[in-house]
């Protein structure tokens, strides 16, 4: 992002996003200059050049990115808005690995159309973010598409971290008695969503958990360096996350409905809507597999963490050839808990 | 959650489970089935089989919408989807279903076409309103539950005197379907009392299901949705078959009486009529199964307005028109097979993959076993979680 000067102000009262402000021209820089630089201002972005160079890791350090698309509809909602999420989405990712996150690039396609107030409430909503997550928005693009071929806006971030020698984590590597650990109560992010669609619009009082997550993972890690994976369970929520760890790791899981914490909001609403909560998504939770004899100090640290309040204790890893993950109800039955079939709802991140 | 906690209580399904094993005389089988799809889902959603004794079996039966409804009319729902101008209104479970030439709604929708998922049929007013120059077709299915919503909106529809709102109507009922279970001659259906329907009879009361006892010596308990009523009904059914008697017993007497919700049935009679015959999936031509829309309402309903279109559709898809022949739904669906009798069951028929209906919705028998059920055949190995060290 280059930030060539320029005279006139935007109007950020009455203006909205047309095709110049993806040309190239006066409108793209006006745009950059007044909104992306002056929001996300930081020595990297400064350098004004295509790409910004970055510093050296310490020695021994390795790299981690990744990278998300966010085309979340509504655009704001009740704890957020796309803004805000697609940078905890990336920074969660990184964070999934253990790593410390420096660095997020950012791509944002914006429809023809889309007021500027909107786009610049979204901008600092991520700024904000970044920076509460300590982490430098060092380099970008902005696109736009006619009035049709978007949602307002989408955003596409890719984050950079980096991570310690000693710290090895991967889906792959739970084993059998190791203890499954979740940080909060689960599915507030998407019956958050869903109340705020206007086919439905019911009143919740919920927000949604989205939230980066680096800071409790590093507590985490320092309370239990033995743990084996994180993971964040996002689209598919619990379920579908358990079920692709138990099959990376080739193992079966069970786990314990009591034991699995879900606001009575979400566990109202998902009993109108025919929704199962460990199904729905979550923005600001991780699911942690650790070794038996360091499951108790790793809840100990997480229940001090202010994002880590709620955690619990939910199951454990088994061996099982089919890969199964199986819950012991509350009922006192047991039962199979699959792979999401099809889609539970549109649009949720 | 208040008044749904106490109905999954975890002691008192124990102490069920204990009456039933004790009660439940080992000399004898228990062939129960349960009508409702919401009941299947309950079952396998809270592993209530776990609970039963082996000579207590439960029979899953065709009370779900998505599975009975033939292809030939979610074909003409898709001929409908096709036409240029339509927006086409369903319910989530019907988009993925497929059809014939393994054509869906969600493939329609795909192709550019204006399929919409809804909650509230009601939400059609709205979006024809919005859309004057659309045809807006509210593709309707359910039992006596769903029905009175579509009565409600037909009824609005004609007051507004909207031009671009029409109702596609495949409305099913449920008591005709359990006649036509019980009255198939030849068959070698084992059935000894019946869970009666949780959200219908809510509407239609108890009273529809009381030939059932006189006919047919077949009891029927009226059971609500949550497990402990599951377990409350097939312990009354136990003790009525134990003491040789055949009757309609209320387990779900927090929502339902023997009249049923009189004005959502003044509404529906008001709205529609029955048709001499129609087709289940699985059961075949069942008479006097179904709802149409009353000829002084036929202005609303699709199958009028369209009828020229559906037409043609019907004679380009004759050729196109099979179930795959190894599925065993029709048998599922009258409780004469289980899911697992299936040779396509779990490979090649998954949810992902449905090859026949009941694999469709979450609330078909063979979907119901193959996410929550396929553990029980094999063993278990871990019971309860341990806590850390």
């Amino acid at each position: 992002m280059s930030q060539k000067k320029s005279t006139s102000r935007i109007d950020w009262k009455h203006g909205k996003v047309d095709m110049t402000h993806g040309s190239g021209g006066r409108a793209m820089h006006q745009l950059i200059s007044q909104l992306f630089a002056a929001e996300f201002d930081n020595e990297f972005l400064q350098q004004g050049n295509d790409g910004a160079l970055l510093p050296a890791l310490a020695p021994g350090e390795r790299l981690v990115m990744a990278t998300d698309a966010h085309v979340i509809s509504p655009l704001f909602f009740p704890g957020g808005d796309i803004g805000s999420l697609s940078v905890h989405g990336t920074v969660n990712d990184v964070a999934m690995n253990g790593a410390r996150p420096l660095y997020l690039s950012v791509a944002f396609i914006l429809e023809e159309g889309l007021p500027l107030a909107d786009l610049k409430r979204i901008v600092q909503s991520m700024a904000a973010a970044a920076r509460d997550a300590n982490v430098a928005i060092v380099t970008g693009d902005t696109k736009v598409v006619e009035k049709g071929s978007g949602d307002g806006v989408f955003i596409a971030t890719t984050g950079v971290g980096a991570v310690t020698a000693d710290i090895n984590l991967g889906g792959d590597q739970a084993q059998v008695g190791d203890r499954i650990l979740i940080s909060g109560s689960m599915g507030d992010h998407g019956v958050t969503i869903l109340s705020q669609r206007d086919s439905l619009g019911f009143e919740t009082g919920l927000e949604s958990d989205s939230q980066s997550l680096h800071d409790l993972v590093a507590e985490m890690l320092k309370a239990a360096p033995g743990i084996r994976c994180l993971r964040d369970p996002t689209r598919g929520g619990l379920a579908n996350t358990l079920n692709e760890l138990a099959q990376q790791s080739e193992v079966g899981m069970v786990i314990d409905e009591a034991r699995i914490p879900v606001k009575p909001q979400v566990a109202a609403a998902c009993e109108f809507l025919g929704l199962d909560p460990l199904y729905v998504a979550n923005e600001g939770k991780l699911i942690a597999i650790c070794p038996a004899e360091q499951a108790d100090a790793l809840l100990a640290a997480m229940k001090r963490h202010p994002k880590g309040q709620d955690a619990a204790l939910v199951g454990e890893v088994i061996a099982d050839s089919n890969h199964f993950v199986q819950m012991t109800t509350r009922f006192g039955g047991r039962r199979m808990v699959d792979w999401l079939n099809g889609e539970q709802l549109p649009r949720i991140c | 959650m208040k008044y749904v906690d106490e109905f999954r209580d975890g002691d008192l399904a124990r102490k069920l489970s204990e009456d039933i094993a004790r009660e439940a005389r080992s000399g004898r089988s228990y062939h129960l089935m349960e009508f409702c799809g919401g009941h299947t889902h309950a079952i396998f959603r809270y592993g209530i089989p776990d609970l039963l004794p082996d000579n207590v079996k439960l029979i899953h039966g065709p009370g779900c919408p998505v599975c009975v409804l033939p292809i030939a009319r979610l074909d003409m729902a898709m001929a409908l989807a096709q036409q240029d101008d339509v927006i086409l209104c369903t319910y989530g479970d019907m988009l993925r279903v497929p059809g014939s030439g393994r054509q869906s709604l969600l493939k329609i929708r795909a192709e550019g076409r204006d399929v919409r998922m809804l909650y509230s049929p009601l939400d059609c007013i709205a979006l024809a309103q919005q859309n004057p120059d659309k045809q807006v077709v509210f593709f309707a299915i359910g039992f006596e539950t769903t029905t009175p919503p579509t009565a409600v909106l037909l009824d609005q529809a004609a007051k507004l005197g909207l031009e671009n709102l029409t109702v596609f109507c495949n409305h099913v009922l449920t008591p005709a379907a359990m006649h036509g279970i019980l009255g198939t001659p030849g068959d070698e259906l084992k059935l000894d009392g019946f869970v009666g329907p949780a959200h219908v009879s809510t509407v239609i009361g108890y009273a529809p299901y009381e030939p059932f006892p006189e006919q047919y010596g077949t009891p029927v308990v009226i059971a609500g949705f949550e497990p402990l009523d599951v377990l409350q009904a097939i312990l009354m059914l136990i003790r009525q078959l134990n003491e040789g008697r055949s009757e309609v017993e209320n387990e779900f007497t927090r929502a339902v009486t023997r009249e049923g919700n009189a004005k959502a049935g003044a509404l529906t009679d008001r709205m529609f009529g029955i048709r001499d015959t129609f087709e289940w999936r699985g059961l075949g031509f069942v008479p006097r199964s179904a709802l149409q829309i009353r000829p002084e309402w036929q202005q609303f309903d699709a199958e009028v307005r369209f009828a020229a279109q559906l037409q043609a559709h019907a004679e380009s898809l004759k050729s196109l028109l099979k179930d795959n022949k190894a599925c065993e739904c029709p048998q599922i669906l009258r409780g004469l097979k289980s899911p697992r009798d299936c040779k396509l069951f779990d490979n090649p028929c998954t949810p992902d993959n449905p090859l026949g209906s009941c694999m469709v919705s979450s609330e078909g028998a063979c979907a119901a076993y193959y996410q929550y059920g396929r553990r029980q055949q094999d063993e278990p190995q871990v019971i309860a979680v341990a806590g850390g060290q």
